[in-house]
């Protein structure tokens, strides 16, 4: 369904714009209807971005995005707003998602404007209840509100629900459980594995390695815009084998083992040294080239070099 | 989110002064989320009406204003009529009395008040309208259309503005005050497209941007429907200080007598009024109304916009 | 070092009304003890942690006293306390990373710091360099600007000045919520590394992040809508906590190794009640399974065992958790 391919985003730096930044490099995975896919890294490592060229928020440098074999990047007008009615996006911040001068429901306006200036408005608002009751919320207690006056958790189920209006078929999901409250994560989580029963491809962009484990049939490990491992959540998560990998899963805080145990059992090396290494360093170890992921068993890729 | 005007200070929306318990990754209740549209109407005209800089500021242009619609109506003279006592002071006949050619000097008040105001309302207008375009456009499409208009904008700010507007004023024979105020409005507007531009930057990173664009919304439509709504107390404020900077520039070229002649500004009169050496012949009556209600539109409005400021930014409040 | 927090009561003034953050906290932190303060947004945990060094000058300090190795704080007066912050008491504020100057260098901006607490930069500098170089900062990380450096570097640069006169108490709010993963741990290990240095003597972590503490905290104390839940050592919290919130939070983090088609966790439904008018007895009725008709009446945060210490009618009885 979406495929990307050698996907490279760059940016120019330096006085006269002679430098280049390579915030993605050499991306290529798929997303099929029915999975949820976790895109995992740490900050800067191009995760979000990511996301931005899949919805078209920002363009690709190189290679290629399609989405049922069209390629996305040259769509405009008329078939872009097509292919969002396929694709649609969720992001981090549910406070910033809204326009703070309307209320919640103008999201379902714009969408309504846009896509079903038809309806007449006892369909219309039929649809809408049908879509805010999927995700589990009262319309009476949440369309007549102002954003400041509802909860994290109720904003980004709303934009799930927005998304949902559209039959969509693939939904990128950036970082949109951080900044709920623990009692509520799990809710939205639990939503996702619903709408995944259902068909939805998604593609999980988050952070948080037990999130991803939890939720996630496939998963991606970035690292300064290169994927280092890919593969089943259960081998890369069960049987980690890149270094990096594995210092990721050694930092993960556990609430009845400590680190020292983790770091034993993954085999990683010492968290901080890494730490620091990277704050020193601006390359990835393994070198400039094209990174090529080979593979170490059934449906478990690693990328060769060192770290 | 500071501005390079004086007066103009720093904006947020208005909140209401409580810190929102912010203990999750990022204050997950959002630092200052903005009240709903009607409560944020009242709490304004609450603010409003408590801070002396607005209501006066607002008291002594709202006054001037009215005498500039109806003092024409309560005085029987015209202001270029001939056939009045020479350099009379203030009398029952003549309220401010007259100017050494016999001319009512309180009717080329009001009549002036007229011409000013109408100056800084087109003239300010104008500038407002192709500063906030300019900024929009830039601000948010970046790329080389920001670049192009970012130079058009250096230029237009960097040229000396009241040099360029003598010499064009000195060739084309301004013939009415629309027209200077159309000259003034050309020239005024780069300080706003500059400030507009930032502010636009800023909201177009807010992931409410990006949901109108995948909800297929037009560049136009996110402008005018998501982030202009946003900066609405901003572009308020830049209007008066556009309205205000656009009486001072039309004064100074009428004072110059580069204005049109046929009929009557404030700034004109007080031409008038220096090459008649009114001030060695001691007719006070003649150049201190103008003077003072030049300062008294202008002040009133800066003054105003101070008091704006208060009342949108809770930090500047002495609450 | 000791600290005794009798009945504290914190409250912010709004429009509304007082807004009651923290309503009646009562705890102790012994000798070298790192306790955690853990809670969900809107719970007070922040307030309670800026309250003891009257870091915000919007609160008000409405009833209980904070004492420290005996002695009272004067946390209700803002200059008197300026004698006590940076040397006793010192906090790693919440948005501190975002906090940084700008336009200073970290160098210029440490010494202006120093200056402005009147003491001369020159006698502590020394010791201030060797304690970056711990934290594995070069010397240059001085003549830099803020934004050359890393969320974590600039964490650690800051987790360095606060602690730099060797306070007796460390309020560290949030610091590790804005890190990634790997960074996370580095600042975590590295806080519990600056207790057993002995550069500070005791310290509060203020998180959300229940797995974290678990990592490094001797004690975790939960806090609720205002109201202190739970105190007790943090291996007995995570393995058998007694009030129900935190058992139910507890059951709703997903663990590395839970997979959603093996086990469906589930989360608390409804919201905490407001802080500005809050209801009578115990905050957490409308959300507890176990709610009965006592808890319209404020259950105490009493002793259940030694060390362990919690506000609710069910968890008195003997019960399991």
């Amino acid at each position: 369904m979406l495929e990307l391919d050698t996907c490279c985003k760059s940016y120019r730096t330096g006085a006269f714009g002679s430098g280049e930044l390579l915030a993605v490099r050499d991306v290529s995975f798929a997303v099929t209807p029915g999975e949820v896919v976790s895109l995992i890294g740490e900050s800067g490592s191009g995760k979000s971005t990511i996301g931005k060229m899949i919805l078209r928020l920002m363009p690709t440098s190189r290679g290629s995005i399609t989405f049922d074999g069209m390629d996305i990047s040259t769509l405009t007008g008329r078939k872009l707003k097509e292919y969002y009615a396929d694709v649609q996006g969720v992001f981090q911040d549910p406070f910033s998602s809204y326009n703070p001068i309307f209320k919640a429901s103008h999201v379902f306006a714009m969408l309504r404007n846009e896509y079903f200036a038809g309806l007449s408005s006892s369909e219309w608002n039929a649809k809408l209840e049908r879509s805010l009751e999927a995700v589990s919320l009262n319309p009476g207690d949440v369309l007549n509100k102002y954003p400041h006056q509802l909860s994290g958790g109720q904003l980004q189920r709303m934009l799930i629900a927005r998304a949902l209006l559209l039959q969509i078929r693939l939904l990128v999901a950036d970082e949109i459980i951080s900044m709920l409250d623990a009692s509520t994560r799990i809710d939205v989580l639990n939503l996702l594995g619903d709408l995944k029963a259902r068909g939805l491809g998604i593609l999980f962009i988050t952070h948080d390695l037990s999130l991803g484990n939890y939720i996630s049939e496939r998963t991606m490990i970035l690292r300064r815009g290169r994927i280092v491992e890919m593969g089943a959540t259960e081998k890369v998560f069960g049987n980690p084998l890149h270094p990096y990998t594995k210092m990721l899963i050694a930092s993960v805080p556990h609430l009845h083992k400590k680190w020292d145990q983790i770091e034993r059992e993954v085999g990683a090396s010492d968290v901080l040294e890494h730490v620091l290494r990277e704050e020193r360093t601006d390359e990835p170890g393994d070198g400039n080239g094209v990174a090529r992921l080979e593979q170490a068993e059934l449906d478990h890729f690693v990328a060769l070099g060192s770290d | 989110m500071a501005v390079s005007k004086p007066g103009a200070g720093v904006m947020t929306t208005a909140g209401a002064p409580v810190p929102a318990e912010a203990t999750g990754p990022i204050s997950p209740q959002g630092a200052p989320a903005a009240a709903p549209i009607t409560a944020r109407r009242s709490e304004f005209l609450y603010f409003a009406f408590r801070n002396w800089k607005f209501v006066v500021g607002l008291a002594v242009v709202l006054f001037l204003f009215a005498l500039a619609i109806f003092g024409p109506m309560l005085t029987p003279h015209e202001p270029l009529e001939f056939g009045g006592p020479t350099d009379q002071a203030p009398s029952s006949d003549y309220w401010f009395g007259t100017t050494s050619f016999g001319q009512d000097v309180f009717s080329q008040f009001v009549h002036g008040l007229r011409a000013t105001f109408l100056v800084g309302l087109v003239g300010g207008g104008i500038a407002w309208l192709i500063g906030a375009t300019v900024g929009f456009t830039a601000g948010y499409r970046s790329g080389w259309l920001d670049d192009v208009l970012n130079m058009i904008t250096n230029v237009v700010l960097v040229i000396p503005t009241l040099a360029i507007l003598i010499i064009v004023a000195a060739y084309v024979n301004v013939h009415s005050y629309a027209t200077e105020a159309i000259l003034v409005g050309l020239t005024s507007w780069p300080w706003a497209a500059r400030a507009v531009r930032a502010q636009t930057f800023t909201l177009k990173t807010r992931e409410f941007v990006d949901i109108a664009r995948i909800s297929g919304r037009r560049t136009r439509q996110i402008i005018t429907t998501e982030i202009a709504p946003n900066m609405s107390s901003y572009l308020l404020m830049m209007f008066i200080l556009l309205f205000g900077g656009a009486i001072l520039i039309g004064a100074s070229l009428d004072f110059l007598g580069l204005g049109p002649s046929e009929s009557m500004s404030l700034g004109l009169m007080m031409n008038n009024a220096f090459l008649s050496s009114a001030l060695l012949l001691g007719s006070w009556w003649w150049f201190i109304p103008p003077g003072v209600g030049i300062i008294g539109i202008v002040g009133g409005l800066y003054v105003m916009n101070v008091g704006l400021d208060e009342i949108f930014n809770p930090r500047l409040r002495d609450m | 070092m000791s600290l005794r927090v009798d009945d504290l009561a914190v409250y912010y003034q709004s429009l509304r009304g007082d807004v009651k953050a923290v309503d009646g906290a009562t705890f102790q932190i012994s000798d070298g003890e790192i306790m955690g303060l853990a809670g969900e947004s809107g719970c007070g945990k922040s307030t309670l942690g800026k309250s003891l060094i009257r870091f915000d000058a919007r609160m008000r300090h409405v009833a209980g006293s904070v004492e420290l190795d005996g002695r009272k704080l004067p946390i209700s007066d803002d200059s008197k306390m300026n004698a006590f912050r940076f040397k006793e008491v010192s906090i790693i504020p919440q948005y501190a990373l975002s906090a940084l100057n700008p336009t200073r260098r970290i160098g210029t901006m440490a010494t202006e710091l120093l200056r402005s607490r009147n003491i001369e930069p020159d006698t502590v500098l020394p010791e201030f360099k060797r304690r970056l170089k711990l934290v594995g900062l070069d010397q240059d990380v001085l003549d830099r600007f803020p934004i050359e450096l890393s969320g974590g570097m600039k964490q650690r640069v800051v987790m360095v000045l606060s602690s730099l006169l060797d306070p007796s108490l460390l309020i560290a709010d949030e610091v590790t919520s804005a890190l990634d993963v790997s960074t996370q741990r580095a600042v975590s290990e590295l806080l519990v590394e600056f207790r057993d240095r002995g550069f500070v003597k005791s310290m509060i972590v203020i998180t959300h992040d229940l797995s974290v503490l678990y990592q490094i905290a001797d004690t975790i104390l939960i806090m609720y809508a205002g109201k202190l839940a739970e105190k007790a050592p943090a291996e007995t919290v995570v393995t058998s906590p007694r009030h129900p919130y935190t058992q139910l939070l507890l059951s709703s983090l997903p663990e590395v190794g839970v997979r959603y088609a093996e086990k469906r966790l589930s989360g608390i439904p409804g919201r905490p009640p407001p802080l500005i008018d809050p209801p009578t007895g115990c905050r957490f009725k409308t959300r507890c399974p176990l709610a009965f008709a006592k808890c319209d009446e404020e259950p105490p945060f009493a002793s259940l065992e030694p060390g362990h210490l919690a506000a609710c009618w069910k968890a008195e009885k003997a019960e399991a958790a």
